[in-house]
């Protein structure tokens, strides 16, 4: 029954090169981000290279799991359980080759900001790219061992990297309007940020499919939200006030 | 961001039972074949009945127009009421009472007779027609209604066992149709059927459930999930689990019939 093999056994080898492709993906993902960050720290335009080029192989397996499902729905209609699971690979994977991106994106931002003079607020960005490689690591861990609850831990996570994201913007903004010669580089590690904060939401994305993908349903709870920079303006008047709180 | 499918509240149309079966067990001599059947089966509605060989679909299904009165040594406890009425009442007539059940078998099984006689048999016998035109027009519409009418009205005086398999299976269900049943009980009626006659019949079925209920057995699980809204799934002669079908093709609740419809129950 569930949890046992499938009578037809050429199915459960398919559905275990599905699950595997994921986990090869969302593992190539993380070290992609890792060394896009590392890339960051070390200024190293060398590694944050090889970053951009490593992006063709998440591409590859994206299209080599797009395929497979594809061949699993028409040939062997999966259902129930089966069905659940390579619908949620084919989201997952297609979030998985966003996270890439967004890694490559980094390391593209890293040589540019390698042109520049260091820019203090730096550290603020491993803390986040940490936090967030940490939540591609346990959502791939609950993947593997399809835990919900482990889903559930990394979904509620995504509110932490909101909020320090939210103070990055902040305190970003107001080296910006402390000294403009900062802004070119402090306009790539928003965009940096960003990227990282988009990657914590893909991560929670991840969870709540799995979860769907094991529960049949998705998370009961209504996701816990925390971006706010949408919405922040900085006066001149709060100009002191930052600074003084997020300069640590 | 959106979610998947959600199928944990599926809308299930809110209609009313015609068929009840409270309590059910089938015995053929000391077996067991059935062990307390419940089932609803709602109007207007095409349910499936699926399960292993042997797990009693079948006999729940010839219990539904007392069928089973047939077998030798087979006896049927617990209640089964059509529109409220116990079918296993003693003043029941049960061909009267099939002729509200129709029912259609897994091998097409029209008689050695004209594709007219066929399905003028049934309203022959049951008196339903008072002239010849009636009669006419109750075989013309009953083989328009299976779909039929404009492949062989040109023959109608042809020998019905000379249709193709998937023609005579719908001459069987033209037949079901002439003596104006409320419910017609279909037991895998396409498994000796090609894709293409198979789809003819898939179609028809659908078209036919706007005027009747339909109750199918099936061992075709995609079958079961492409026509019927309402499935159930029979273990080992008891109902495991009864539901939407687009829930229990989905998210299935119980284990076994997850094992079963995905291909893992040994």
């Amino acid at each position: 029954m569930n949890g046992t093999g499938h009578i037809v056994t050429s199915f459960d080898t398919d559905l275990t090169e599905v699950r595997k492709t994921i986990i090869e993906m969302g593992g190539l993902a993380e070290s992609q981000l890792e060394a896009a960050i590392r890339a960051l720290v070390e200024r190293d335009s060398e590694l944050a290279q090889q970053t951009i080029e490593g992006d063709a192989a998440v591409d590859a397996l994206e299209h080599k799991l797009d395929n497979l499902a594809v061949k699993m729905l028409a040939l062997r209609n999966p259902v129930a359980d089966d069905l659940r699971l390579v619908i949620s690979a084919l989201k997952i994977a297609s979030l998985l080759e966003r996270v890439a991106d967004y890694a490559a994106n980094l390391a593209k931002r890293v040589i540019a900001l390698n042109k520049a003079p260091i820019v203090r607020p730096v550290s603020t960005i491993p803390r986040m790219g940490e936090m967030v490689r940490h939540m591609i690591h346990d959502a791939l861990t609950a993947y593997s061992k399809q835990d919900v609850d482990l889903a559930y831990d990394v979904w509620r996570r995504d509110k932490e990297v909101d909020e320090l994201y939210n103070s990055m913007f902040r305190e970003l903004l107001t080296y910006m309007m402390e000294d403009p010669r900062s802004i070119t580089s402090c306009t790539h590690l928003i965009f940096m940020a960003k990227n990282i904060e988009r990657i914590g939401d893909h991560m929670t994305n991840i969870a709540e499919i799995l979860i769907y993908q094991v529960k049949g349903h998705g998370p009961e709870e209504k996701r816990p939200k925390g971006d706010e920079t949408s919405t922040t303006m900085i006066t001149s008047d709060e100009l002191g006030v930052g600074q003084g709180a997020d300069s640590k | 961001m959106q979610m998947l499918a959600d199928v944990t509240t599926p809308e299930i149309e809110d209609v009313e039972a015609i068929i009840s079966a409270k309590d059910v067990s089938v015995f053929y001599g000391d077996k067991q074949a059935l062990n307390n059947v419940n089932l609803d089966i709602p109007a207007n509605q095409i349910t499936s009945l699926i399960g292993p060989s042997g797990c009693g679909k079948s006999t729940f299904l010839r219990c539904l127009n007392r069928m089973n009165d047939t077998v030798f040594g087979c006896r049927v406890e617990g209640n089964i009421t059509l529109d409220g009425q116990d079918i296993y009442a003693p003043e029941v007539d049960e061909v009267l009472l099939r002729a509200r059940v129709g029912m259609v078998f897994q091998k097409p099984n029209p008689f050695p007779k004209s594709i007219y006689d066929n399905v003028a048999y049934g309203p022959r016998i049951h008196g339903l027609t008072r002239d010849k035109d009636e009669l006419d027009e109750v075989v013309l519409t009953s083989l328009e209604k299976a779909g039929l009418l404009k492949e062989v009205k040109d023959r109608l005086n042809a020998t019905g066992t000379g249709l193709s398999g998937g023609q005579q299976q719908r001459l069987c269900i033209a037949r079901a149709l002439a003596v104006q049943p409320d419910i017609i009980l279909m037991d895998e009626p396409c498994s000796a059927l090609d894709p293409i006659a198979t789809a003819r019949i898939e179609e028809l079925i659908e078209e036919l459930r706007e005027n009747y209920t339909i109750i199918i057995v099936t061992h075709s699980m995609q079958q079961a999930a492409r026509i019927s809204q309402k499935t159930a799934f029979f273990h080992m002669g008891e109902i495991v689990e009864v539901g939407d079908t687009e829930q229990l093709f989905t998210n299935p609740r119980d284990d076994r019939t997850q094992g079963y419809i995905t291909g893992r129950f040994g």
